[in-house]
């Protein structure tokens, strides 16, 4: 049997009776998903003829599964392609078909055989709270990020939580959650951010990382300039009524009717890096701002403690340390912005939610 | 009467887009400078539209206002690929889909014949051989 991952996909795709002509055309849309520029696709088609299949380990943390439903939404290429085609993804205990002790093995396996050569690819971020916070076949979190980066040539931390904290992180951040840079400091680590990141972002990497064998240039927070080198705000098809300081005060009135500058709703497209605005969602149908939201910002460390969705970036967040100090007294969870806006909402949020521990779970009711 | 129609809800006929700010005008402009040097020094230029950021209806209003003009092939390689002229001979709007019939590019090409069209050298050899084995003396009297 022919080991697949000493092809080169060149070799691969030709087997499955694909043209030249057909490799052409996937290299022109590869080259676009990769934002790079069509006059590219030669040294592309190069590139990717002698490319070979990477093993790929994906591991998964204190996240809601919402990258890997990213992922699978991706259309271009596809999961199936990505998968059989483009790496071969030894590991992803969400989406493969084993469980238990043999899924564990197929890392183990995957680890062995792709010593020093495999991508790692991580979404949700790590507890360092207490290891049983989260925990995937009896070993934490931390345990199991530290042994497969070992071996790994290179990291994919994928979404917010695994690039920088995110939603786990936020105040009071119950777990301790870090961000998988927080603990692995002696590989490359490139941050592929987002709450999801967008799903031709996340391929567009791999793919990047499989044509030239290293990975693209990145900006200060580790992110790939080719989708994170402008913001929002300078890529917005609204942008040019923020110049005109035509702007929509509430969400139904004239402005917004008129598809006027939403950063006055809170809008975070100035301090948000990302390629919503060219690569769009859904399969390029439309993003947030689109639909007539502003965005959130969902591409930034500590987005969610940024001091309200709703506040236009001009407006001062307040004293979130003050807020933040009573909410973590009164245990909630639900952060500083929602307990501090009066004293009546406060004893009422102090009265539904109270602190629930690991302990009071555990016991019998 | 559906129940439904007790609701008020005011549906407008149309948004005013007389404020809005298209990204038509500019491609339009770049388009045509770069027809104009492809008529002049015979130098090809392609658009990717994926990096453009379109508000609602732009794209197709730009395809609208090029629309077809007098070749039209459809590739059928990883899925199916429209390429077309548009009534601007020498501009070209090339859509790839993927298996699933779902965009994966769309391009603008400023070209004689866009790269796609042309019979690759390596697809030529091959087509080479395989015509050649065909005409093997088996073929050869199932034909006359």
């Amino acid at each position: 049997m022919t080991d697949r991952k000493a092809e080169t996909l060149g070799a691969i795709l030709r087997k499955n009776g694909v043209s030249r002509r057909g490799f052409l055309k996937f290299c022109t849309t590869t080259a676009s998903l990769m934002a790079l520029p069509p006059s590219w696709v030669p040294t592309l088609a190069l590139a990717l003829e002698q490319a070979r299949r990477p093993s790929v380990i994906w591991l998964s943390f204190q996240e809601c599964t919402g990258c890997t439903e990213s992922l699978t939404r991706s259309h271009s290429p596809s999961l199936e392609s990505l998968i059989f085609d483009y790496i071969s993804l030894d590991y992803h205990h969400t989406l493969q078909v084993a469980s238990g002790t043999a899924a564990e093995a197929a890392r183990e396996q995957a680890m062995h055989e792709n010593a020093g050569k495999y991508l790692l690819v991580v979404d949700g971020s790590i507890p360092l709270g207490n290891p049983g916070y989260s925990t995937i076949a009896g070993i934490s979190n931390l345990q199991m990020l530290k042994e497969t980066a070992k071996g790994a040539a290179a990291i994919v931390a994928v979404g917010n939580c695994a690039a920088f904290g995110g939603l786990p992180k936020a105040n009071p951040n119950p777990t301790g959650a870090v961000s998988v840079s927080d603990i692995i400091t002696d590989k490359p680590i490139i941050n592929v951010s987002g709450c999801p990141p967008i799903p031709v972002v996340i391929t567009g990497v791999l793919a990047h990382y499989l044509t030239f064998g290293k990975l693209p240039e990145l900006d200060q927070y580790n992110r790939p300039k080719v989708f994170f080198g402008t913001s929002i705000h300078d890529r917005c098809y609204r942008r040019p009524f923020y110049d005109k300081g035509l702007f929509a005060s509430t969400f139904d009135d004239e402005g917004a009717k008129k598809g006027w500058c939403l950063y006055k709703l809170g809008c975070k497209g100035p301090m948000t890096y990302n390629a919503c605005a060219t690569a769009k969602w859904n399969q390029g149908t439309s993003w947030p701002v689109e639909s007539g939201h502003g965005c959130l910002g969902c591409s930034e460390p500590d987005f969610w403690d940024a001091g309200g969705f709703y506040n236009a970036l001009s407006i001062p967040i307040g004293d979130v340390s003050r807020n933040t100090a009573y909410a973590g007294a009164a245990g909630l969870v639900l952060g500083a912005a929602a307990a501090g806006l009066n004293r009546k909402t406060k004893a009422e949020a102090v009265r539904n939610h109270g602190k629930v521990s690991i302990d009071d779970l555990e016991k019998p009711s | 009467m559906s129940i439904l129609d007790n609701i008020p809800v005011h549906i407008p006929s149309s948004v005013s887009t007389a404020d809005r700010a298209y990204n038509t005008l500019p491609l339009l402009h770049e388009i045509r400078h770069a027809l104009e040097r492809l008529s002049r020094e015979g130098e090809s230029t392609i658009l990717d539209l994926r990096a453009i950021p379109f508000p609602p209806g732009d794209e197709q209003r730009l395809l609208d206002y090029l629309g077809t003009g007098e070749v039209e092939a459809q590739l059928h390689a990883l899925g199916n690929s429209l390429i077309r002229e548009t009534r601007y001979s020498g501009v070209w709007v090339v859509e790839h889909k993927n298996g699933d019939d779902e965009r994966v590019a769309l391009q603008i090409e400023i070209t004689s014949v866009p790269a796609i069209l042309r019979a690759q050298p390596e697809d030529i050899e091959e087509g080479l051989n395989r015509l050649t084995a065909s005409l093997s003396a088996d073929v050869k009297e199932d034909l006359v």
